[in-house]
């Protein structure tokens, strides 16, 4: 029953990746450009949303399904890894014109070539895996 | 019907990738899309070779599942509810012609990028794998993506987020003022 949930939310979130063009190579490369407002008003709102929404649930204690707190942990404190880690990413994220989230969407879209970037993604995650104790944290 | 085909504006998009996260909060989860790259390593058996990857990957299978849900909403939107065509920037479509990228505006991905034919061109496979690679690396370095950080982790007010994702604008702006004028010349 869960998993059908899941499978729903996954579907709705496909959906608005691809009609939001959040996915679209050409939305991310005008962002970069400052060249539209499109992108930063998709993150924008959906941020002052998120903001406000997640005060709130802290603000009233409000649990999830079944009463389990919500996953709201603290992230680790550090500023090279977020820095250094964010910085590639975002030079990936430019030369791709893709993040995570749309990789998977395009493929269901059957632009196929978006293979070769999830294949490199997941190299990428691998190879980080195997670098991970070499490197600044 | 056009209200459908025509591509959603920024204040219906926005507010619904934050109403994602908020289910997801609700069923106990966090909103995460790159976490599914480390889970996929893990059971094609990268824990052999990195501690990293020795984790209770099943755990992480409802996000598979959302994962397949993407897909399949992209397949969706694709077919039935998208004419597929961006309308980028006039400005930013010449400017595209410069570095050979004739398909602004006519197109939903650049055809010279992502069309089929395109498998064949040495250039651009190795464009779209070593985009892929510094996505992969960085958001596990970073410990997030777009989802993670910029969404999620800004939701909760969270500095490491803030700064991976300026991090993540550094990265983009770089690459695309300094580094495109010279892959794509």
């Amino acid at each position: 029953m869960k998993s059908i949930i899941y499978l729903i939310i996954g579907i709705f979130f496909g959906i608005i990746m691809y009609k939001s063009e959040a996915a679209s190579w050409f939305r991310i490369y005008e962002m970069f450009e400052f060249g539209s407002f499109h992108m930063y008003g998709i993150i924008g709102s959906a941020l002052a949303i998120g903001v406000v929404g997640v005060a709130l649930i802290k603000k009233f204690n409000i649990k999830a399904i079944g009463g389990q707190d919500m996953s709201l942990a603290p992230k680790d404190k550090s500023i090279s890894r977020y820095l250094f880690g964010g910085i590639l990413f975002g030079l990936g994220w430019a030369l791709a014109g893709a993040c995570p989230g749309p990789m998977y969407v395009l493929v269901g879209a059957g632009f196929y070539p978006i293979l070769i970037v999830i294949g490199g993604a997941l190299l990428g995650t691998f190879v980080y895996g195997l670098l991970k104790n070499k490197l600044p944290h | 019907m056009d209200l459908i085909m025509e591509p959603w504006p920024w204040y219906v998009s926005g507010p619904l990738i934050a109403l994602t996260m908020f289910v997801l909060l609700f069923v106990g989860k966090q909103f995460g899309m790159s976490s599914n790259l480390r889970t996929a390593c893990s059971i094609g058996g990268a824990g052999k070779v990195s501690e990293f990857f020795r984790f209770d990957w099943k755990s992480q299978r409802w996000n598979l599942i959302v994962v397949a849900g993407a897909i399949i909403g992209g397949f969706l939107a694709n077919q039935y509810l998208s004419s597929n065509i961006v309308a980028v920037n006039p400005e930013i479509a010449e400017k595209l012609e410069t570095y050979g990228i004739n398909s602004a505006g006519e197109a939903y991905l650049p055809t010279e990028l992502f069309g089929a034919e395109q498998l064949t061109n040495p250039k651009v496979l190795a464009i779209l794998l070593i985009g892929g690679f510094f996505v992969g690396f960085g958001a596990r370095y970073a410990g997030g993506c777009t989802s993670g950080h910029a969404i999620s982790g800004l939701s909760n007010l969270q500095l490491p987020s803030l700064i991976a994702v300026i991090g993540f604008f550094i990265g983009g702006l770089v690459m695309i003022h300094f580094l495109y004028p010279i892959i794509f010349n």
